[in-house]
Order: C-alpha cells, then structure tokens, then sequence
C-alpha cells in the first residue's frame, strides 16, 4: 500500500481540516449521490499518537460490501494531500446510524429517487414506510412493496399515483 | 473476500473468550453459507433478495467475529483463517445452523429460533466487559433485530395460511426445536466468561426467547413443539453427517485458488 514507489513525489500535506472536507466529498459507491461526509460514515480526520493521520470510518452495516472500494478512495486522497502514510480504520462505536445522514445528503437522496430515511426512533410502521411520500410524484399514496432491496440499506416502496417503484433508506 | 478487517491491536491474550466469539462467528458464517444457497430458489424474487441480504448481514458478522478470535487467542488468524482452512472438527457453530434446508417453512422456523436467540443475545452482550464484543453486539443487534422481523413475518404468514402451508410450518419447526436448546448451553467455557461479566448467562435469555416465540407462534395460530431430545454437541466440534459437504462447499473455491483474491 503505502511501500509502493509514488511516479511523483508527494505534494506538501494539507492541513487536516481541509484533509478532511476532501475525505468527506469521496462519493459512497453505492450511493454515488452523497459524500461520506453527508452519510456519516466518517468519525474522525485527525493525527494519530505515530504523528500520521487517521480517518475513522463507521460501517453502516458489518457486512457492508462497499467497505473496501471506500476505504481505497479514502487512501486516495490521504495520498493526493500530502499524507501518503496516513491511515483508514474501520469503528465499530459509535455505531452508524441512519439519523446521521444529512440535510444535504437527504435532499440528494431524494432527487435521486431515493426516499431518505425517517428518525430511527420513529413507529415501527412509519419506519417501514407508512406516510413516506413518492421522491418522483410527492404522493403519500406509497405502500411497502418489500422491505428488502437492491442494497442492504434499503427497502422497496410502490407509489399507487405515479406506479413508480422506488427504494426507501432503511431507518437503523 | 480481499481485504481482511482490521481491529486495534490487543493486550495480552483472551483464549476463553477468543473461544466465545469464534463459536458465534461459525454460527453467523454456517447460517450464511445456508441462506445463500436459496438464491434463486426463493418462492420469489423479493425473497432471494431477503435471503441474500439476511446472508449479507450474517457474513458480516462472522468476519468480525472470527477476526477479534484471531487476534484475541494469540493467533493473528484472519477471518478468512478461520472460514477456509479448518476442518469440520474445528467449527464451534450450533447444531441449529447447519440443519439442511430442504422446505422452505423448515428454513423460516429455524430462522425464527435463531434470530430471536440472535437478538437478545447481542442486546445483553452490549454490557460486556469487552469493549469491541460490546461495539459489535450494540451493531449486531440492529441487524439482526430486521431479520427477526422477517422470520415472524413468515411464520405468521404461513401459519395463518392455507391448510399446505400450515402443516408444512408445524413440520418445519418440528424439524428444528431439538436443535434449539443448544442455542442456550452453558458449559464451563460460558460459566467461566458470565462470571467475569464478559458475555450474559443463558438462563435468562431462554426464558426470554421461550416467551417471545411462543408470542409470535400463538399469533400464527401454530402449536410451540416440545421436542423429547436435543441435540448437543456442536461447540465441541461434533457435527452432523450434512455438515462435511456444506463445509466442503463453503470452502471448495479456496481449495481451487489458495489465498486468490479479486
């Protein structure tokens, strides 16, 4: 990883803060609408005790297929900032959760036709989509179609006024 | 599997508990390799994908699990390690995941023992006195606590069915109940770690599962099996005579490619 010979030498280290605006830009792979940064898989940008630079990324599931593509784009940029030893870890606490999605990532989500995901906390039945409105039509005429779907995060709703099928994030 | 997890170094040596998490890791990474092989024999699509991404989840699971194994005995054994390059003596999973799936009701009741078990297990192991069995389980629970949902769902369906479906759920869960006691075992190895404080004592937690299946069967309008016999013996490596090939298939493309990666 990092003992592989750079065809360039490594630019000047970026401060963290800016380090961690261009960690939290990496689109997810799965949902290439949104940033980390608005998903909120990344914990933590900063110096560890060896003087390199950690990026803390909480999985949103355990089994999360899309782990090692991010934890590669993270890698990435560290190099191309200047921190070509820094580091990715992988956090089991906190836990993810899909409250920690953003304003911005939820809008996002929904102009993708994606239904962002409603308070973690919220009645079982309103988690399973009761009352989600269609991200294409807006109407609230939806009901659960399967609460599995193309990605571990996400279930699948129909939309009785436009007959769209669309998939809703998982509230977790 | 290409990159393998990675965790904080630890201090010293657990191999009692290194035992513990391996035994759960072989259920999550057996109960996998089982659900997987539905994929497109589902009764329907939605199902496959249920199936898979319930799959999904458990693989998870087990990676984390038999990885903190590897590093809490000592080892440094990778999850991959572990799946790969046992023999079946070696694997500590319960008896209850490696059941072969034959009907699909049998695969729904023994998904209701296990997720329920699954569930409270992970919800009381969040107090453990080990911070990364605790991290995970506080996780785990979240995920498993989906699947359970699923398996009612289907038990409930079933067994509210057609006459078909209702006796094929009664048959099913006849099937797995001599399997389930063993879920809640406590030999000296659970002794010795619930004195610690490091994992929940079984006890309770078989009460507590005892009640919410039999909740969840009265809904479905089924009878609670009370098997005369269960079966023992899978934490200590004894399988049963199905378990020889699906270990041989969850492990057949390793044979073929040592150590491939893609």
């Amino acid at each position: 990883m990092s003992g592989a010979p750079h065809p360039e030498p490594s630019p000047a280290p970026l401060p963290v803060a800016e380090v961690a605006r261009q960690v939290g830009e990496v689109p997810d792979p799965e949902l290439p609408m949104i940033g980390l940064g608005d998903l909120g898989v990344v914990e933590s940008v900063a110096v560890a005790d060896d003087g390199n630079l950690e990026v803390a990324i909480l999985p949103t599931f355990l089994g999360c297929p899309a782990l090692p593509a991010i934890t590669a784009s993270v890698r990435e940029v560290l190099v191309r900032c200047g921190h070509p030893e820094g580091r990715v870890r992988h956090v089991l606490a906190p836990a993810w959760s899909s409250d920690r999605i953003s304003e911005r990532g939820r809008t996002a989500l929904a102009a993708h036709g994606i239904a962002p995901p409603v308070p973690s906390d919220a009645p079982e039945p309103v988690r399973l989509g009761l009352g989600t409105p269609c991200p294409y039509c807006g109407s609230l005429a939806t009901r659960p179609h399967s609460a599995f779907g193309p990605a571990r995060c996400q279930s699948m709703l129909h939309c009785a006024g436009c007959r769209e099928t669309f998939p809703l994030m998982t509230a977790m | 599997m290409t990159e393998t997890v990675t965790g904080p170094a630890r201090q010293g040596t657990d191999a009692a508990l290194a035992r513990y998490a391996v035994r759960l890791g072989d259920d999550a990474l057996v109960l996998a390799q089982q659900l997987c092989g539905w994929i497109t024999r589902a009764p329907t699509i939605e199902e496959d994908l249920a199936l898979s991404n319930i799959a999904l989840d458990l693989v998870g699971h087990a990676r984390t699990l038999l990885a903190l194994g590897g590093r809490l005995d000592g080892t440094g054994r990778t999850e991959d390690d572990f799946a790969f390059l046992r023999t079946e003596r070696e694997f500590t999973n319960a008896l209850l995941v490696e059941i072969p799936d034959g009907d699909f009701a049998g695969t729904v009741a023994r998904q209701l023992a296990y997720t329920h078990h699954a569930v409270l297990l992970y919800e009381a192991l969040a107090a453990s006195t080990d911070p990364e069995l605790a991290a995970f389980a506080v996780r785990a629970a979240k995920e498993v606590a989906y699947h359970r949902r699923h398996a009612d769902d289907w038990v409930v369906r079933l067994g509210l069915g057609t006459a078909e479906s209702a006796r094929r759920m009664r048959a099913g869960l006849e099937r797995v109940w001599p399997c389930t006691a063993e879920l809640f075992e406590e030999d000296a190895l659970v002794r010795g770690l619930t004195a610690a404080g490091a994992v929940p004592a079984p006890g309770p937690l078989r009460e507590r599962w005892h009640e919410e299946v039999a909740a969840v069967l009265k809904r479905a309008g089924l009878p609670l099996p009370a098997p005369k016999w269960h079966a023992t013996g899978g934490r200590d490596g004894l399988h049963t005579e199905a378990f020889g090939p699906l270990v041989a298939e969850l492990q057949s493309v390793h044979r073929q490619f040592p150590g491939g990666t893609w």
